[in-house]
Formats: C-alpha cells, sequence, structure tokens
C-alpha cells in the first residue's frame, strides 16, 4: 500500500513534466538583458525598413543587431555605449531620439521658442488693442438724435 | 471602352472646372449675375463627370480588365469583391482620383446648402475650389492617370498589397480625405471673403459649420488610421510619428484652433484676419501632406512610388495655391477693421491662447517631419527624428491646452472673473487631483505619469461636469433629459468634445502606464502568463483560403482558472508575397485589450510568441469616436437648421450692386 | 510707418517661400541612403577567411600600402548580378584590385555563384555572420569601399556599381589616391 502511495505520488509530481507543459521561457537567455535590449531598440531605427524600430523589425540585419547589442550588454556595456557603437558605423541616423549637438539645436528648442514667440506676439497684440480698440461707434439714429439735442441747445438761450 | 470613358470623362470635367474657376470669379468681381449663376450647375456637373469616371475606374476592377495598368498592379481575379472596390485608392493614382471625387462632393454639398449666402459668396466659394480641382485633375491627366493601358493585357494581376486587404481599408481613407480635402470648403471662404474684402462676423458664422463636418471627418479619419494600424501590424502600436500620420495629424491640429478661433469670430468678431490666415493654414497643411505622401521626399511605410516629376508638379501646385493665398492675405488683410474689445482675462483670449498653442504643437510636429530633409537638402547631416523626439516636445506643449479646456468654458466673453471661476471649479480641482493620486494604486502599481494623465482627464471631465450643472439647474421644467435637449446643440456639443478629449487622454495614459507585453519561445502545452491572465499554447493548424494559406496558432486564456476564450493568431502566405504577413488576435474588451502574435517557427511545434496585455487601450479610439460624436451634436444645432428668407433675392441684389470690386 | 507694419502679413508667404526651396531641394535627393560615417577614417580591422580557402586568411594590415576596393556581395543577392558583370570587366583592366567580402553566405553557395558568373576579386573574404559587415556599416548588399594606401576609408558606394560610376567617380579617386 505504501509503495502504491509512493508511486502515485512520483507520478502525480513528474506528470506536468511528462504532459509537456511548463512556464514559456522567454526568448533570450538573460531576461533582464533581453528587457534592457527591447526598451533601447524602441529607440533605434531599423536600417533596412527604415520605417521601424530595431525592436519590432523583421529584418535580418535587425535580429543581428539586437543580438550584438545583447552581446555588447552582456560584456557590461552601457546603453550609451551601445549607442555610441552603432553610430560610429551607421551615423546619427540609426537614433530616433535625434542628439542633441549645434545641428540640432533648432530641432529640441524650435518648440519652445514657437510657443514663446506665439504667447508674446499674442500679448503684445492684446495689449496694442486695448490701447487702439475704440468704444462701440453710435448708430445713424443715435448721431440724430445727439444732434438734435445739441442744436436745440443752441436756440435756447441760456 | 470603360477607360476611355474615364480618361474622357475626366477631360470634359477639367473643362468644366476651368470655367468654374473662372467665370463666376470675374463675375462676382464685376457684378455679373448671369456669371455669377454659373457656378453652382458648374459645381454640379463636375460632381456628377468625376463620379462617371471613379466608376468607371470601379467598373475596371469588378471586370478584371487587366489591360488596365493600375487595375493589374492593385488586383487579382481572386481578390474579394470589397478590396476589389478598395484598391480604387490602393495606389497613387487611384488615391488621387479619391482626392478629386472628395473634392466635387463637397462642391456639390456647398451647391446644395448654400441658398443662405449672397450670391457674389458662393460664386467665389465655388470657384475657389474649382481652380483647386483644376490643378488636381491637370495632376492626374498630366502624370498620374489611373487609366493607362497595358499593351498586352496581363494574364493576372499583382495582386492588392495584402497589409491592405482589411475592412480598415474600406473604410479609413475615404474617412481621412473627407476630412482634409473637406478643410477645401474653409479655404474657400476665406479666399473668397478675402477676394471680396467684407470679413465681418457672418463669413464667420457661414464658415464654421463646414469647418466643423471637415474636423469631425478627420477625426475619425485618423482614429480608423491608428486603430488598423494596431490591430494589423502585430506588434500592439498605434501612433508611431511617422511621416505620412503627421502628415494628416498637422491639418488636425490647425483645424482644430481654427474651429475654436472662428468660435471668437463668429461671436464677437474679433481676429477675422487671423482666422482667415488659420483658415488658410489648415488647407496648405493638407495639401503639403498630400505633397509630402507622394513626392518621394520622406520615407514613410505609407509612401507612395515617387517620381521627381510628380514632386515638382505638386510642389509647384503648391506654391501656387497656397503662395498665391498667402499672397492675397499679406494684400488685403491689413485693409481689415479691428473687432470688439475685450479684456485680457477673457473668454477670447483663453481661445486665443488654445489658438498658440494647438499652432504651437503643429509647428512643432512640422519641424520634426521636415528636419532631417531640412539638414540634408543643408548637406550637414543625415539623422533621423522619430517618437522619442515628438512625444517629448508634444505633451509638454497640449498639457496646458488641456488645463485651459476645464476652465474656457467657464470664462466670460470680453472679460472673465477669474476668482468666481476659480471658487466654481475648486471642488472639481480637489476632487480630479485626489482621484488622481488614488487611482493609479486600484490599477496595481503607483505611477507619476498615470497620476498626471488622470489628472488632466479627470479635470476636463469634472469641470464640463460643473459647467453642465451650472447651465441645468437654473432650467425648472421637465426631466433630465428634457431640461438637456433644451439646451443649445452647440454647446452640448462643445462638452462632448471635450469629454471625448478626456476619455482619449485616460486610454492613452493608462496603457503607456500599465501595458505589458512578454516575448516567449512557446511549445505545445507551454503557458505564459501576463497581467490577470494566462495564455496557454495548443498548437499550430494550416490551411488555405481565397488567395493565401495560412497557419492558424491556437491559444486557450484563462483567468483564475476560468477559461475565458481561445484565441487565433494566424500567418499569412501570399503567393507574390515573399514574407508572410502576421495576423494578430486580439481581444476587445471595454477595460482592457489581449493581445497575441505568432514570431518564427523555431521548431517543429515551437514557435516564437508575442502577448500583449493593454489596459484601457480601447479608450483611445472611443474617446476619438465621442469627440467625432460632439462635432455632429455640434452641426445639429437649430441655427444651422437653413430656411430661405423671403428677402433673400432683394438682399443679394443690393449685395452686387454695393460690393466693392 | 503704416507701411511697414502692413510688412508683417508678408511673413506667412516668406516663411511658405523659403519652405519651398527645402522641399524642391528634396525632390532630388533620397532619404533612404544612409551616408557612412566611416568616410576619412581608418577601415576596421578584420581577419577573415578566404572563401576559396577555409585555410587561408587574410586580415585589413595585410592589404596596407595600396588602394584597393572592397566589394560586398552575397550569392542570395539579386542586384549583385547586375553589378557583378561590371565588376568582371572592370577588374580585367587592373586599375585597382577588387577584393570581396561574402556577406551571410554558405561556402559552397557562393562558389557555385563565382564559378558560374566570373570572379574579379584577388580574393574574398568569408563574412558569416556578419560581424564585419557591422563594422563596415554595411546594411544593404551590395556595397563597394574605396580604400587608400593609409587603410583610410575614402568613398562607399550604396547600391550597384554602374559603368557610370565607375567612370565619374572611382577611377577618377583610386588614380589621384594613387598619385
Amino acid at each position: 500500500m505504501r509503495r502504491l502511495l509512493v508511486i502515485w505520488a512520483l507520478v502525480s509530481l513528474a506528470s506536468p513534466f511528462l504532459a509537456g507543459a511548463r512556464e514559456a521561457p522567454p526568448v533570450g537567455e538573460d531576461p533582464a538583458i533581453e528587457r534592457r535590449m527591447m526598451t533601447l531598440a524602441q529607440e533605434l531605427r531599423c536600417l533596412v525598413c527604415q520605417n521601424q524600430t530595431l525592436a519590432d523589425s523583421q529584418a535580418s540585419l535587425a535580429a543581428d543587431l539586437r543580438q550584438e547589442i545583447r552581446e555588447l550588454m552582456q560584456k557590461g556595456e552601457s546603453d550609451e555605449e551601445v549607442k555610441h557603437y552603432l553610430v560610429v558605423r551607421y551615423g546619427d541616423f540609426v537614433l530616433y531620439r535625434p542628439p542633441v549637438k549645434s545641428s540640432t539645436w533648432l530641432l529640441w528648442f524650435g518648440p519652445a521658442l514657437l510657443l514663446v514667440a506665439g504667447l508674446t506676439t499674442l500679448y503684445s497684440v492684446l495689449i496694442r488693442r486695448r490701447r487702439l480698440a475704440t468704444a462701440d461707434p453710435l448708430t445713424a439714429d443715435q448721431e440724430q438724435h445727439a444732434l438734435a439735442l445739441l442744436s436745440e441747445d443752441e436756440r435756447q438761450p441760456s | 471602352m470603360i477607360a476611355e470613358l474615364g480618361s474622357f470623362s475626366l477631360m470634359v470635367a477639367l473643362a468644366v472646372a476651368m470655367v468654374l474657376g473662372t467665370v463666376p470669379i470675374i463675375g462676382a468681381a464685376r457684378g455679373n449675375a448671369a456669371w455669377m449663376a454659373l457656378a453652382r450647375p458648374a459645381a454640379r456637373a463636375l460632381f456628377v463627370l468625376v463620379v462617371v469616371a471613379a466608376a468607371c475606374l470601379v467598373a475596371s476592377f469588378l471586370r478584371d480588365d487587366f489591360s488596365v495598368v493600375y487595375v493589374a498592379t492593385n488586383s487579382t481575379r481572386a481578390l474579394p469583391l470589397r478590396y476589389k472596390v478598395a484598391a480604387f485608392w490602393g495606389g497613387h493614382e487611384g488615391s488621387m482620383l479619391l482626392w478629386v471625387l472628395i473634392l466635387s462632393l463637397w462642391m456639390f454639398a456647398v451647391s446644395l446648402f448654400s441658398r443662405h449666402l449672397p450670391q457674389q459668396m458662393v460664386a467665389r466659394i465655388l470657384g475657389v475650389m474649382g481652380l483647386i480641382a483644376v490643378g488636381f485633375l491637370l495632376f492626374i491627366l498630366l502624370t498620374s492617370s489611373p487609366f493607362e493601358r497595358l499593351i498586352p493585357a496581363a494574364e493576372e494581376g499583382r495582386d492588392l498589397n495584402p497589409l491592405l486587404q482589411d475592412p480598415g481599408m474600406v473604410a479609413h481613407p475615404p474617412m481621412l480625405y473627407m476630412g482634409y480635402v473637406g478643410f477645401s470648403v474653409a479655404f474657400a471662404f476665406a479666399i473668397g471673403a478675402l477676394l471680396g474684402g467684407n470679413l465681418d462676423a457672418t463669413w464667420a458664422r457661414w464658415s464654421r459649420p463646414w469647418t466643423t463636418v471637415a474636423w469631425s471627418f478627420l477625426t475619425l479619419g485618423i482614429c480608423l488610421g491608428s486603430a488598423w494600424a494596431y490591430y494589423t501590424l502585430g506588434w500592439g502600436g498605434w501612433w508611431f510619428w511617422d511621416p505620412v500620420e503627421n502628415a494628416s495629424f498637422m491639418p488636425w491640429l490647425a483645424g482644430t484652433a481654427l474651429m475654436h478661433s472662428l468660435a471668437v469670430t463668429e461671436k464677437r468678431g474679433g481676429f477675422k484676419v487671423w482666422t482667415v490666415l488659420l483658415a488658410i493654414f489648415a488647407f496648405s497643411l493638407s495639401l503639403l501632406g498630400t505633397f509630402l505622401v507622394r513626392s518621394g521626399v520622406l520615407t514613410s511605410v505609407h509612401a507612395f512610388a515617387n517620381d521627381p516629376r510628380r514632386g515638382v508638379f505638386i510642389l509647384l501646385f503648391l506654391a501656387v495655391v497656397i503662395g498665391g493665398s498667402l499672397a492675397l492675405f499679406a494684400w488685403r488683410a491689413p485693409k481689415v477693421g479691428l473687432g470688439e474689445r475685450f479684456e485680457l482675462v477673457s473668454r477670447e483670449t483663453m481661445l486665443l491662447t488654445n489658438n498658440v498653442l494647438f499652432l504651437s504643437a503643429a509647428g512643432s510636429v512640422l519641424l520634426g517631419t521636415l528636419y532631417p530633409l531640412f539638414l540634408d537638402s543643408l548637406g550637414l547631416a543625415k539623422i533621423s527624428v522619430g517618437p522619442p523626439y515628438f512625444d517629448v516636445v508634444f505633451v509638454p506643449l497640449m498639457t496646458p491646452a488641456l488645463f485651459l479646456m476645464g476652465i474656457g468654458p467657464l470664462a466670460r466673453w470680453k472679460q472673465a472673473n477669474l476668482p468666481e471661476i476659480g471658487v466654481r471649479l475648486k471642488w472639481a480641482f480637489g476632487v480630479s487631483i485626489v482621484t488622481a493620486l488614488v487611482l493609479p494604486l486600484a490599477l496595481g502599481r503607483w505611477s507619476a505619469l498615470a497620476a498626471f494623465g488622470l489628472w488632466l482627464a479627470l479635470w476636463i471631465f469634472a469641470s464640463s461636469l460643473v459647467n453642465l450643472w451650472s447651465r441645468l439647474r437654473p432650467l425648472s421644467d421637465g426631466g433630465l433629459m428634457a431640461r438637456l435637449g433644451s439646451l443649445p446643440r452647440g454647446y452640448l456639443g462643445m462638452l462632448t468634445a471635450h469629454v471625448g478629449v478626456a476619455v482619449f487622454i485616460t486610454g492613452v495614459t493608462l496603457v503607456k502606464s500599465y501595458e505589458s507585453e512578454k516575448d516567449v519561445q512557446m511549445d505545445v502545452g507551454d503557458t505564459v502568463a501576463i497581467g490577470p491572465y494566462t495564455f496557454q499554447f495548443e498548437g499550430v493548424s494550416s490551411g488555405n483560403r481565397e488567395n493565401y494559406s495560412y497557419a492558424r496558432g491556437l491559444f486557450e486564456v484563462t483567468r483564475n482558472g476560468k477559461v475565458v476564450r481561445t484565441m487565433h493568431p494566424e500567418k499569412h502566405k501570399f503567393v507574390a508575397q515573399s514574407e508572410p504577413m502576421t495576423v494578430a488576435d486580439i481581444d476587445t474588451g471595454f477595460t482592457r485589450d489581449l493581445y497575441v502574435s505568432l514570431g518564427e517557427a523555431v521548431g517543429p511545434t515551437s514557435w516564437i510568441v508575442r502577448v500583449y496585455y493593454k489596459p484601457f487601450v480601447d479608450w483611445i479610439w472611443g474617446g476619438c469616436l465621442v469627440m467625432a460624436i460632439g462635432g455632429a451634436l455640434a452641426l445639429s444645432d437649430r441655427r444651422y437648421r437653413l430656411t430661405r428668407t423671403a428677402d433673400q433675392p432683394a438682399l443679394d441684389a443690393t449685395l452686387s450692386a454695393v460690393s466693392p470690386a | 510707418m503704416k507701411k511697414l507694419a502692413a510688412l508683417r502679413f508678408l511673413i506667412p508667404l516668406a516663411a511658405f517661400l523659403v519652405l519651398s526651396g527645402f522641399l524642391f531641394k528634396g525632390l532630388w535627393m533620397d532619404p533612404h541612403q544612409v551616408p557612412s560615417p566611416l568616410i576619412d577614417k581608418p577601415a576596421p580591422a578584420f581577419r577573415l577567411t578566404q572563401v576559396a580557402d577555409p585555410g587561408k586568411s587574410l586580415s585589413r594590415d595585410e592589404l596596407l600600402g595600396k588602394v584597393w576596393l572592397l566589394n560586398v556581395w552575397a550569392s542570395w543577392c539579386v542586384s549583385c548580378r547586375e553589378e557583378h558583370a561590371v565588376l568582371v570587366e572592370f577588374a580585367k583592366t587592373g586599375v585597382v584590385p577588387i577584393y570581396g567580402l561574402d556577406y551571410q553566405d554558405t561556402r559552397d553557395a557562393a562558389l557555385k555563384w563565382l564559378g558560374t558568373l566570373g570572379n574579379p576579386y584577388q580574393a574574398s573574404l568569408f563574412d558569416q555572420d556578419g560581424r564585419v559587415g557591422i563594422d563596415y556599416g554595411v546594411y544593404g548588399v551590395p556595397e563597394t569601399y574605396v580604400i587608400d594606401k593609409a587603410g583610410t576609408i575614402r568613398y562607399k558606394q550604396i547600391g550597384p556599381i554602374t559603368p557610370e560610376i565607375l567612370h565619374d567617380t572611382i577611377v577618377p579617386l583610386v588614380r589621384k589616391l594613387n598619385a
């Protein structure tokens, strides 16, 4: 009886493995590096398809570059160093976040400049209008009435 | 024969458009009633002719007429009927014909719904639209005719791109074009007003409904494009700041600014010059978008085949239309007077601040989209500008606008009382902050991004409620529905649209803060857990359908041990394509989407699988839908129900006699 | 004063004309082309086995002291066929030695290809995993580099080589570097 129980216990413990069901392993050996790589790859451009990020592209060069990034990260390179590695070989084109350099100052500061310019223009126009805009002019009837009143006043000596 | 008929119809249409673009406009300048009267019938004739041409193209597709080049490159015999019709706009030439078809549809609508407008105005508006039609028809006939023959005819077509064989293809382009071609009406109104020198408040009142309709269609069109990309492209993204997406988004931003500016001009007569300029900008951005997509100057998923010759033509056309209208603006605008005054703190100012914010946003999107071209043409560098740039720049610009959305509708015209608004809104402000701080915890994990986005959304929602309550309270008769029904539809439309924005922000914020993705290798029987769900892989079966072969995965999805549903992502292999198409399966829910797609097979029974858990993602498109409904509501306002007054003919006569040339 | 104030209405038109200028220039450019950041920089070092002979290897340093072309090709590459005939003819002129970089290929397929279409290369390097290609910034085959005596990359041709490109660009450059 006891032996049967032991066998039954062993079999039921082993059954998930026997059935083949298991928690699916993540793609790539090191999940932390995999996540880091994919996050970085979201900011990189696939050079072949050019309209997808390196993370999403199915192109073989993209797969090779993702592997390259994995290896660099495993060697201990930081995100900045990985980006530098790719820029040396492919240029700034590979970065979806353009680097901030003198040629891109207008790009990065432009929006803020636009906003400031827009708001100051609005403000100065509003101030100017306040000075210029006249009070509501009289209608023709009101003007007639005013003239009549004024001429009445003239005829009667005070 | 049919293709030649289509071609001929377009040629006659061009002739009609040329007449329409000249005679009525000259007639309006000279006060010649007969010439002006030509406008409406000419516009209607143009519409009929373009419809005939479009029908010829559709007929060619339905008859599998592979002696027409365009049909041969975009169709096959086995293509399902609905896609043979949608293939009309599947390529460059057909989509240009769609542009003209929709332009002529708008012209037809203007000819029908303009009885309340003076004849001079109608003549100018239809004339301007006719000139635009001339440009496009010339472009089609000279460089991009969909009716070119292929001799000898092909046996079988090259098929419509599989990615386009989807319901999204049937709906998205027409909706989108209705939107940005629709801004041509507001543009024509603006040009008409500049030509006539009468930029008064009535011009704004007439323009407004046309702008609102176009805006609603554009909102729907962009929404459909985003939703389509989400469920078709296989990796769960819904907005990429791709140049072509930006090309449709910039007119939307300018159009939103225009709608708000028209409100100021209509109600208070102020900023007429600025509103006219905005109307020109909105349509110019539409035209610019059309250029960018077809000229080959930018790389994009969407880009049609390019040819510098076509690019030059469109650029010349752009120069004439946009350059011409801006030159006309520079000449006429300085003569326009000021409107009524208003204080620095007033609804007018807030609406104009909205304008500044929306236009800065549009300008930034334009800057980011064109910057690589700019640097490359100066020989300085070759860079890429992608989502990391746009996300950083766009959100801070929009945030103040979203905050103002709560205050603006409560501000008075001419002079707003800020302390009073503060008192009314302090409840809304407090509740929205507290809820926004607490809600993320209920969703599992606190996140500053989630709290911030939720606060903005709740703020808009709460302040709209405060606004509505203050309008409903003084009304004493009837139940809630009756009282709501008595409020002006324009007002209700505004509230609805603003709430739509709040729903949209909620969706974006929550999905970005709480979505999760897992990339795993699965063999039969393997499971993967994501969010509160577990996916179990049961294997892949294969088969054939109309024009492709497929591999179909089977996944059992459970939650807390109970089976929720089964999901079937697929891979479709079309004969003419080398890479199989990934077709994800999505389980749509009010509070979350489950998304699973097959990657590659890595063994006889194992596959790479991607699963996503996307909370509240459908609120993104739901929000857009609510925005469009708001637009439709505003259009049903009583004041747009047109009645022709008895005095109209006398008014027309007087106006044409006194108006300056 | 009024005239000057009215001038500000011309700003939108002026801005548009500037924009059009850039767009016009853009029509003649190719946004897909990724220029190499390695121009005027040292050619990345490599040591690879040769396609024909797995036992023999070749390193970049061995090629210093002469001007040479590095042509990236593969047997699976369709556009390489077009340029191959051009290269075979060009190799016969002996103007400059051509070395091949066989990118992500198999030896058998590569040798068969060369056998059928001709072999313009002094030697072909076997870059099976594409690592050297990545070092050189290869993103689309075929690509060709002109490398000078000091081992510096002077020019990169993206896409197939045509007789016009040889005549107008490559040959004059090679002559200049050899002078």
